[in-house]
């Protein structure tokens, strides 16, 4: 077995973690605490909202290490679907797979892709309920995640590591949030979409 | 140069991302769904870890790049507003599948889908600071 077929295996929850512990630690000494949400202010203030809004009024030179970092990731991504791709689709639960069944969604399997990433059989571009499902989950993304002032690295890496108080309630408000959306909302919405 | 180290720090954070799997839509309803320990174990790992190494950092009275030693000033507490804006997120956590970090990550991985996320997530952060003086603090 060569290394990058090594590396292309799926990889354990605890060397994820792990990883991602590192990279954490990497950029606190880098002078940075790890988060991404801020990305989406950025690209606000590039498109002149700081013209209008005095919130998006930012120095710009102040965040060019997050731009490159989310560049970076993107490169990353592009190595790993070229060189380190899993041959086998994303490994979900039995019961998940058989409860996405149910409402229409099938197996990563049969996913165009075959890595099991996305649910495109509702987000394509053929689709314009998925597309616009799509966009309305990224607005409350984008919304929570500024309000919230972080994100998942953010808050549930960099703040929980930090035994910071705010981010753990933030983080219970994720799941209250999904909770109420995986188990009150999509069962009965998702199907009307496909 | 800096820029340069965080451009080199984003290739593995886009590796680690894709294959750890925190990217799929699929791992992240089977985690709302506690079908599975997949993501409960990722994030579980990272942030245990990432307390063990904080504390040390913070013991050992390490300086970083910026010259200062390693500190953390969290967000003042309230309540109110951490549970609301997290339940906001958790929404469009759970409809995409994909926090912030993971949308550009899938971009990578060559889903123009989420160019949509991007632009929802772009246009929910531009409404947030239209109406920031609204919202309850």
């Amino acid at each position: 077995m060569t290394i990058l077929e090594w590396i292309s295996q799926p990889w354990h929850w605890a060397v994820g973690g792990l990883a991602i512990a590192l990279l954490s630690v990497a950029m606190t000494l880098m002078g940075r605490k790890f988060g991404v949400s801020s990305s989406f202010k950025v690209l606000c203030s590039w498109a002149g909202a700081g013209k209008k809004i005095p919130y998006f009024d930012i120095n710009l030179k102040d965040n060019r290490w997050l731009m490159t970092f989310v560049a970076g990731g993107v490169l990353g991504a592009i190595i790993s679907v070229h060189y380190l791709r899993s041959p086998e689709p994303v490994a979900i639960s039995q019961s998940t797979i058989d409860y996405l069944a149910g409402l229409g969604i099938a197996y990563p399997e049969s996913d165009e892709s075959g890595l099991g990433f996305v649910p495109t059989v509702l987000f394509n571009f053929a689709n314009w309920k998925g597309v616009v499902f799509a966009l309305i989950g990224g607005f409350f993304v984008g919304f929570g995640a500024r309000y919230g002032e972080g994100c998942t690295s953010g808050h549930a890496i960099t703040g929980l590591s930090h035994l910071s108080l705010p981010s753990l309630i933030t983080v219970i408000g994720f799941f209250i949030g999904g909770l109420f959306m995986t188990w009150v909302v999509l069962p009965y919405l998702l199907p009307l979409l496909l | 140069m800096k820029n340069l180290a965080f451009f080199l720090i984003g290739i593995p954070f886009g590796i680690i991302m894709t294959k750890s799997e925190v990217i799929s839509w699929f791992r992240i309803t089977e985690m709302f769904r506690f079908e599975s320990f997949h993501m409960y174990g990722v994030i579980g790992v990272a942030v245990v870890a990432g307390m063990i190494a904080m504390f040390v950092l913070k013991g050992a009275r390490v300086k970083t790049w910026s010259g200062t030693e390693v500190a953390y000033t969290p967000m003042p507490l309230s309540i109110k507003r951490h549970l609301l804006a997290g339940s906001i997120f958790g929404i469009g956590w759970a409809i995409t599948g994909a926090c912030p970090g993971p949308m550009w990550v899938l971009l990578g991985n060559g889903f123009w889908i989420v160019l949509i996320y991007i632009l929802g997530a772009f246009l929910g952060t531009w409404a947030y600071g239209a109406v920031t003086h609204k919202m309850p603090q």
